[in-house]
C-alpha cells in the first residue's frame, strides 16, 4: 500500500475513538515503564516507511531494505510500515494488540543538541530548561499514593522524574547485602542532610524490593543477555503485589553518526531483548502494562558521508503492553520528499511527543484532565491525547 | 593563619588533603595556590613518562589492524592490549592524583579535560585514548585557551572520537571520487560543547561551516606524527562561520576558525559559567561568573590569569561544602587522606566501581558537576558499601584524629560524635569516609 502525503491519520482518529485496549481494572493496577533511549534513535530505520515512494531515495544508504527485498530487509508490519529486522521478534505483539508506534513524533524544541533535547523531552516543557523538575514526577505527583513510589533503574534520578514526589533509584543486577550497623550510623549522620539523607532512604527500600527477585536463571553473561536479564528483574519487582507501580530506564549508544547499520542492529536487538525481558518478568502484570520506549529526536532522512545519519527531528516513540493502542501506527504521516523534509533534512514531526504521554495518563494512570492540563503540562491546551 | 582557608584550599580547590597538610598550608593558603598556577607547565610528572606518543599509538594500532585482518581472534586481541593499554595509563594517572604537590594545577588538567572529553564509549578511540590528556591538555593549561582548544581538537583522540577523521568534504578530490562526504558531528560539538555553548548564537549554517572548514584534518597514514591534514579531503573554497569569512587555506583555515571562537563573547560566558561551577557552587551565583567572564575576555583567555582570578573570588570562599565529590574525587580524596600511593590500580577499580570509569563519560559533554547528576539513591548506597570496604582495608587506629587532621574546623559535630561512637576502627573509618564533610568539598 503506498503512502501518499494525503495519506491520513493512520490509526490517529480511529485511536481516538475507542483504542481496544485493555484498560487496567482499577488504578493501582496500571505499571508504567518508561524506557529513555539517549542519542537519538533513527525512527525511520527502526519502523522504515516502506510504503513511501520516496523512502529509498530519500534515505539513499540509510535505507532498511523494503520487506522481501534483501536478507536484511524490513519485516513487514501493514503493506507501509515495516519493523527492522531486529525488532523482529516484536512483530507477533502487534498482531496480538500489545505492540504499537507512533511515527513522525518530535518536540517542539527543534535545534538538535541532545543535552537540550533531552531536558526538554523529560521535562515536558517546549523549550529546554524552563523547568526544574520532570513531567513523569509532576504526573506522580497529581496522582497522590496511587501509583507508589517510581523507581529509576540507574544510579542517579533522570530528570523526568526529579521533583516533589518522592522517588528511588536501583540497579537491578547489582546487590549489596550490608553488614553491621555501618548502614544504620550512615542513615542516622544523614538525617539532617537535606540530599543524602532521602537518596539514602530510598535506596533501602527499594534494595528490600529487589532483593528477593535477583535469584533466578542466569541466561548468559553476554551483555545482551545481562540487558534481558536486568529487563526481566525490573519486571517482575513491577508485578509484586507491593512494588511500585513506575519504572524508568535509560539506554544510550542511539547517536549512530557512523556505520549506522551494524551499530544500530546491535542496539535495537538489545531493545527486543530488554522488551522480552520485561514481558517475561511481568507475567500476567503485562496486560496492565504500558512501556514507552521514546527518544530525543529522529535523525537526517539522507545519510551522511560516514555511514551513519546525524541529528534529526521527527522520530518514532514505542508502544507495548496490554495497555496500549497496538497493532497500527499512530500519528500522521508527512511524507518523505524533499519538500516535506524539515528544514530539508528531517523527518518533519507531525504530532507532539506530549500528546502520547497525555494519551498514556489519561487513560491508563486515569489521571485527570484537570490535572494533566494545569500541573503536568500547563500550557499544552492545544495538545490533544493521542488517544482516549 | 587560617586553618578554615587551608581546609578549602586544600579540599575545594585541591584534591583532599593530606595528613599534616592543613597545619603547613594555614600560613598562607591562597598563596600555596597560586604557586600552582603558571604559564610555563612544569615538565609532566614522573608517572607519565615513558609512556608512548599518540604518533606511537596510531602507527602501532593501524599495524595491528593490518596484521590482524582476516582473524577475528586477533582482532580480538589487540582491542583488548588497547583497552589494557588504557587501564595501565590511567592507573599512572591516578598516582599522580594521588601524590601530588600541585593538586590545585591537576585539578585544572582534569577540568579542561573533561570540558574537552574524549570516551572510549567508541571503541575505536582506545588505542590513542590515554596520551590525550597528557599531551592535549597537560601542557596547555597555562596558556591561552586558543592554544588549548587547537591542541585538543586536532589531537588524533578528538578526531576519531567525533567522526572528523573520516570526514570528507564533498567537492574535494577524495569526495568526488568515493562519494562519501561531510559528518557535521565534531563540528557541533566545538561550537556547542567546546566554545560558544549551546545558547552561543550559533545555526546549524555555522555547523556546516565548521564542519567543512575541518575537512582534512586526519590520522597521519605514514609517519608517526598523529595527526595529518589530507589535502585531497578538504573541501575547497571560501567558508562562512558566524558572520565571517575564512578563504580558501588549507590547514590554516581550521587554526583561524578555532582562534576566533575562542575569542568569542559567548565562549568567555560559557566557560565562566563552568569554571565557577566547578569551584564555587553548581548554581554559581552570577557576580562570580561575571568576573571570570571578564577577566577571561580582558586576557584574551590566558588560562593562568583567570586560574588566578578563580583564587581570588571570595565567592570560592564563603561556603564550604557546596560541591558533592564525584566518584573519582571522591577516591583520590580518600587515597591521599588515608597515605595511600603505592599503586593506582585499586584507585582505578574504586572509581570504575562508583560509576566513573577514567575515560568512559557517555557522551561529549564528559562527566556532569552537579550533585543532582550523582546523587541517585542507588549512587549513594554505592558510596556507602565502598566506604565499608575502605574502613576495612585502611590500618587507622584513630580515625578521629584523622578526621581532624583532614577537615579541620569543617568537621561538623554530628560526624565527629558519629565516628567516636563507632563500634571498630574500621567502621569509624567508613563514617569518616561516608561523612557528609568528607562527600563534598
Amino acid at each position: 500500500m503506498e503512502l501518499s502525503r494525503r495519506h491520513l491519520l493512520f490509526g490517529g482518529a480511529a485511536a481516538l475513538a475507542a483504542p481496544s485496549v485493555a484498560f487496567a481494572s482499577a488504578p493501582g493496577d496500571a505499571r508504567l515503564i518508561l524506557l529513555i533511549l539517549r542519542g537519538g534513535l533513527d525512527g525511520l530505520a527502526a519502523v522504515p516507511p516502506h510504503g513511501d515512494p520516496d523512502h529509498a531515495r530519500a534515505r539513499g544508504a540509510a535505507a532498511v531494505p523494503a520487506p522481501g527485498s534483501a536478507t536484511d530487509a524490513a519485516v513487514d508490519l501493514d503493506g507501509s510500515f515495516g519493523l527492522h529486522p531486529a525488532l523482529a521478534p516484536l512483530r507477533p505483539w502487534w498482531d496480538e494488540g500489545c505492540f504499537g508506534v507512533v511515527h513522525a513524533a518530535g518536540l517542539a524544541y527543534r535545534e538538535r543538541s541532545h543535552f537540550d533535547a533531552q531536558n526538554a523531552l523529560e521535562t515536558g516543557a517546549s523549550q529546554p530548561f524552563m523547568v526544574d523538575t520532570g513531567w513523569l514526577n509532576r504526573a506522580v505527583g497529581a496522582l497522590g499514593g496511587r501509583v507508589g513510589v517510581p523507581v529509576a533503574m540507574s544510579r542517579t534520578i533522570p530528570q523526568v522524574l526529579r521533583g516533589d514526589a518522592p522517588v528511588s533509584s536501583a540497579d537491578p543486577l547489582r546487590s549489596w547485602v550490608p553488614e553491621g550497623s555501618l548502614l544504620d550510623r550512615v542513615a542516622d549522620l544523614y538525617a539532617v542532610d537535606a540530599e543524602l539523607g532521602p537518596a539514602l532512604q530510598a535506596a533501602m527500600t527499594t534494595q528490600d524490593l529487589l532483593d528477593p527477585l535477583r535469584g533466578g536463571p542466569m541466561e548468559g553473561a553476554g551483555r545482551r543477555d545481562e540487558l534481558r536479564r536486568g529487563a526481566r528483574i525490573i519486571g517482575a519487582m513491577l508485578a509484586a503485589t507491593d512494588g511500585p507501580r513506575i519504572a524508568v530506564a535509560e539506554a544510550g549508544g542511539w547517536d549512530t553518526h557512523t556505520r549506522q547499520a551494524g551499530a544500530l542492529d546491535t542496539q535495537l536487538r538489545g531493545l527486543a531483548g530488554a522488551f522480552e525481558g520485561l514481558r517475561a518478568g511481568l507475567g500476567t502484570a503485562w496486560g496492565s502494562t504500558v512501556i514507552l520506549a521514546v527518544s530525543e529526536f529522529g535523525r537526517t532522512v539522507h545519510a551522511n558521508g560516514t555511514e551513519g545519519t546525524d541529528h534529526g527531528t521527527g522520530g518514532v516513540v514505542l508502544l507495548a503492553g496490554g495497555g496500549v493502542p497496538g497493532g497500527r501506527v499512530l500519528g500522521s504521516w508527512p511524507g518523505l520528499a524533499v519538500e516535506h523534509q524539515l528544514d530539508g533534512r528531517d523527518l518533519r514531526p507531525t504530532t507532539d511527543v506530549r500528546a502520547v504521554f497525555k494519551g498514556v495518563l489519561r487513560t491508563h494512570l486515569l489521571l485527570d484532565e484537570a490535572a494533566l492540563e494545569d500541573r503536568v503540562f500547563p500550557g499544552t491546551a492545544s495538545i490533544a491525547p493521542l488517544w482516549g | 593563619m587560617s586553618l578554615r582557608e587551608a581546609a578549602v584550599a586544600l579540599n575545594r580547590f585541591g584534591l583532599g588533603a593530606r595528613p599534616g597538610e592543613l597545619r603547613s598550608v594555614a600560613a598562607d593558603p591562597r598563596g600555596w595556590l597560586r604557586e600552582q598556577v603558571g604559564p610555563v607547565s612544569p615538565a609532566p610528572p614522573p608517572e607519565l613518562a615513558s609512556l608512548p606518543s599518540s604518533g606511537q599509538l596510531v602507527r602501532e594500532a593501524r599495524e595491528k589492524r593490518q596484521q590482524s585482518q582476516d582473524d577475528p581472534d586477533a582482532r580480538d586481541a589487540f582491542q583488548r592490549s588497547f583497552r589494557e593499554a588504557v587501564r595501565v595509563e590511567m592507573a599512572q594517572r591516578a598516582l599522580v592524583h594521588a601524590r601530588t604537590d600541585q593538586p590545585f594545577r591537576e585539578r585544572m588538567v582534569r577540568f579542561w579535560a573533561n570540558h574537552l572529553a574524549i570516551s572510549i564509549s567508541k571503541a575505536e578511540v582506545s588505542p590513542v585514548a590515554g596520551a590525550y590528556e597528557r599531551e592535549a591538555i597537560r601542557p596547555h593549561v597555562g596558556g591561552p585557551f586558543r592554544t588549548l582548544l587547537l591542541a585538543a581538537e586536532a589531537h588524533p583522540a578528538m578526531l576519531i572520537y567525533l567522526d572528523n577523521a573520516r570526514s570528507i568534504g564533498p567537492d574535494s578530490a577524495a569526495g568526488d571520487r568515493s562519494g562519501r562526504g561531510l559528518n557535521e558531528n565534531h563540528a557541533r560539538e566545538i561550537l556547542e560543547l567546546h566554545t560558544l555553548g549551546v545558547h552561543g548564537g550559533y545555526t546549524q549554517a555555522d555547523v556546516e561551516a565548521l564542519a567543512q572548514i575541518l575537512t582534512g584534518w586526519g590520522l597521519d597514514r605514514d609517519g608517526t606524527a598523529g595527526t595529518a591534514f589530507l589535502e585531497q579531503r578538504h573541501q575547497p573554497g571560501g567558508k562562512r562561520l558566524l558572520g565571517r569569512v575564512y578563504p580558501e587555506g588549507g590547514a590554516a583555515e581550521a587554526k583561524a576558525a578555532l582562534r576566533d571562537l575562542a575569542r568569542h563573547p559567548s565562549t568567555a560566558r560559557f566557560l565562566a559559567t563552568k569554571l565557577t561551577r566547578h569551584l564555587v557552587a553548581d548554581d554559581p551565583p552570577e557576580s562570580a561568573i561575571a568576573k571570570i567572564e571578564a577577566v577571561f575576555r580582558d586576557s584574551e583567555g590566558d588560562l593562568s590569569t583567570v586560574h588566578t582570578a578563580l583564587i581570588e573570588l571570595p565567592e570560592a570562599w564563603a561556603q564550604t561544602g557546596t560541591k558533592l565529590k564525584t566518584p573519582e574525587e571522591l577516591v583520590i580524596s580518600a587515597a591521599r587522606g588515608l597515605g595511600y600511593e603505592a599503586d593506582g590500580e585499586p584507585m582505578l577499580a574504586s572509581t570504575r566501581y562508583l560509576g566513573q570509569t577514567p575515560l568512559n563519560a557517555p557522551s561529549p559533554q564528559g562527566w556532569p558537576d552537579r550533585a543532582t547528576d550523582w546523587l541517585g539513591p542507588e549512587a549513594v548506597l554505592g558510596r556507602v558499601e565502598w566506604a565499608q570496604k575502605v574502613g576495612r582495608d585502611a590500618r587507622v587506629d584513630d580515625a578521629l584524629g584523622l578526621a581532624e587532621d583532614l577537615l579541620g574546623p569543617l568537621l561538623g559535630d554530628r560526624s565527629r560524635q558519629a565516628i567516636e561512637a563507632a563500634t571498630d576502627p574500621a567502621e569509624a573509618v567508613a563514617l569518616l569516609i561516608a561523612c557528609p564533610e568528607f562527600q563534598r568539598r
